[in-house]
């Protein structure tokens, strides 16, 4: 087979990707319900409706990626819509004001869900979405876990949302719940988060690791939108075997060397991500760990619904400052990474305004030394490239200090 | 065997020449930053007061915001790593370097050998930077390098509280409006600006000993508001602008002698 018809897992993904949206438009016309969802709703209750979802969080970063996202922006601002709210909400609202995005669009919801395991903000979002489109919202309200483990109290409450959701979803959908393809979704939702998290987890102790880390902001978008789908389960094996095809001749996907590995924190700037990518392929910088992509990796047993509910619960904006570092730790141990660049991400307030202190106490933690630069998810106006560079070659600076001087400072900061 | 530094800045062009990595030949600034003359001027000033050529200049390091435009250097290195080496060079028992630049801040944390070992810089915005003082400087008709000096005189400084320079150049007038006087209003821009910087170093961590670099620490009005908001000394080196580039023509000479 000639090397440009080769599948390979990216074309693979882009392309249901693709097929995600393509459904939903084809369901639209046939008059089948179409959603909207915040990206870690359980979409299983969802999938097993067989109703389609999209997810507004996907298309902002998309078509902020193509440079579409400010003009949407401008045009939810002068409905009225603060600055302040998230991009992504803001390029959601503007996408409606405007009728449709010129580079990815979506068809306009018939009922919208939200969780806000991820975000508070959503809420609200949501609640407009509702009103204003005269919709109904499936809302599940996870409550925030202030003392480490999940209590049980919390899951009871997430699991009586979710029957409540299938009790919604039925009137949505004329059609009765069945609990044995839920069974079946779940089985393929939870596979997916493992192949998902295994994918993730082969650059552990491999150098150099077999990709360029920014791929997975590529990989994730099935993670997110076709999650409960057998596609999905292919496209990730496919993708681990040509990881492991790398590790095993020592090869890698990324272009760039890697001389240091770095932990970068938070959602991508999607108007700057191929900036951002020359940038750390400049100074030989990979990122090896992250969080972020790490909400999708969601794991339980089959039919085990207090297991699906303490997955979607633990997400790592869901927990407190303690866990939170946790997961910043194990992701820097697991990457092997020498250093972290925080993404002072002017959108995501719950994920940003807790670094100052997560930042130092990382530090504490692990010694290694890091770094902080302004931006935003899908608003362009937040970041500046000159200020990103010399903030990424002053952290290089001080790894590669680190690295000649043994992996630490001269003495204890 | 002579090195060169050379610091590329937003507002100014700032160089030096070393000889076998410790003497100080020679040192220049022009007050016109990168995308300017600036640092061709910088260049031609000190080889023509050290009497040398562009030849004699065994290495070249380039720092600042322009220093990936700039063609002909060995290396460029970040202005974080050259003012802790700078400034490490000129006062050796440094632990802290607070750095504000035309358009930034940066508070650096160094190890006992000198080397940068952790930093932050500003963060939202550019309030609080050396332009910062050039807008007030000139709704105050008055030259920035006077702003500390009048400043000292104050006895009742006002409350400047807008961090957007706009806003803040709005209450500066307001001020002027009201008829209070201009060293009131200087030592209030000053604590203003303390304040903010401050708020970031102790994010890092102070450690002794303070040194204070960058064109806006030749304003002694700023020093003591930062010395009043850390409640510590600040050392202010002479070369105070010109540690950058000093650090870089440090790291040139380490460069040869790698």
């Amino acid at each position: 087979m000639a090397e440009e018809n080769k599948i390979t897992a990216m074309k693979m993904i882009n392309g249901l990707l693709a097929k995600s949206y393509k459904e939903a438009w084809e369901a639209k016309e046939k008059g089948i319900p179409v959603g909207w969802s915040t990206s870690v709703f359980p979409q299983e209750i969802v999938e097993c409706f067989g109703l389609p979802l999209l997810y507004p969080e996907n298309q902002a970063a998309g078509v902020a990626a193509k440079k579409e996202s400010l003009s949407l922006q401008e045009k939810a601002e002068s409905r009225g819509y603060s600055i302040d709210l998230c991009a992504y909400a803001r390029t959601n609202f503007g996408l409606l004001e405007n009728g449709g995005s010129e580079n990815l669009n979506m068809p306009k919801p018939d009922f919208v869900c939200c969780c806000n395991n991820i975000c508070n903000e959503v809420i609200k979002w949501y609640e407009s979405l509702a009103r204003e489109l005269n919709i109904p919202l499936i809302m599940i309200d996870a409550a925030y876990n202030n003392s480490g483990e999940v209590s049980q109290s919390r899951i009871d409450y997430f699991v009586e949302q979710f029957k409540e959701a299938a009790n919604q979803l039925e009137k949505i959908s004329g059609k009765k719940f069945d609990p044995k393809k839920l069974e079946e979704v779940m089985a393929i939702s939870s596979e997916n988060g493992k192949l998902w998290k295994e994918s993730m987890s082969l650059s552990k102790d491999v150098y150099p690791a077999p990709m360029n880390g920014f791929d997975l902001f590529s990989y994730m978008a099935v993670i997110v939108c076709y999650r409960g789908k057998k596609e999905t389960t292919e496209a990730f094996k496919l993708l681990i075997s040509e990881l492991k095809e790398h590790i095993k001749n020592g090869t890698t996907s990324n272009r760039c060397e890697e001389k240091y590995r770095i932990m970068m924190e938070g959602i991508p700037c999607w108007p700057y991500i191929g900036y951002k990518m020359k940038s750390f392929g400049k100074y030989g910088v990979n990122m090896t760990g992250s969080v972020y992509p790490h909400a999708w990796a969601l794991v339980y047993e089959k039919n085990d619904l207090d297991g699906l509910a303490r997955a979607y619960c633990s997400m790592f904006n869901n927990v407190d400052l303690n866990k939170m570092t946790d997961y910043r730790v194990n992701a820097l141990k697991d990457g092997n990474c020498e250093g972290v660049f925080y993404h002072m991400n002017r959108s995501c307030k719950l994920m940003s305004f807790i670094q100052y202190q997560m930042a130092r106490e990382v530090h504490e933690k692990t010694g290694l030394p890091y770094a902080s630069f302004d931006g935003d998810q899908a608003d362009p106006r937040a970041f500046s490239d000159a200020q990103f560079e010399t903030r990424l070659q002053g952290l290089v600076e001080v790894m590669e200090h680190q690295k000649e001087n043994g992996g630490k400072a001269d003495d204890n900061n | 065997m002579y090195t060169m530094g050379l610091d590329f800045g937003s507002t100014a062009s700032k160089g030096v020449v070393l000889k076998d990595g410790k003497e100080i030949v020679c040192t220049a600034i022009i007050t016109s930053g990168t995308g300017t003359s600036g640092p061709e001027r910088v260049k031609e000033k000190l080889l023509k007061e050290s009497n040398l050529l562009e030849s004699d200049m065994e290495a070249v390091v380039v720092t600042g915001y322009g220093r990936m435009t700039y063609q002909g250097a060995k290396k460029q290195i970040s202005e974080l790593s050259c003012h802790a080496k700078g400034v490490h060079f000129l006062v050796p028992d440094v632990g802290t370097v607070i750095d504000i630049g035309g358009q930034d801040i940066k508070a650096l944390l160094l190890d006992k050998n000198g080397n940068l070992s952790n930093f932050v810089m500003n963060d939202k915005c550019a309030a609080g930077t050396g332009r910062f003082l050039d807008v007030m400087a000139g709704v105050l008709e008055t030259e920035v390098s006077m702003l500390g000096e009048i400043s000292m005189m104050s006895k009742a400084p006002v409350n400047i509280s807008s961090t957007c320079t706009v806003f803040a150049e709005s209450e500066v007038i307001s001020h002027l409006s009201a008829g209070v006087n201009k060293e009131d209003i200087i030592a209030g821009i000053h604590i203003s600006v303390a304040g903010r910087v401050a708020a970031l170093a102790k994010r890092v961590g102070i450690k002794d000993k303070v040194v204070m670099v960058g064109g806006v620490a030749k304003n002694i009005g700023v020093v003591k508001a930062m010395e009043d908001a850390l409640g510590k000394n600040i050392e202010v080196p002479k070369l105070a602008q010109l540690t950058g580039a000093l650090g870089a023509a440090l790291f040139a000479f380490e460069a040869l002698n790698k």
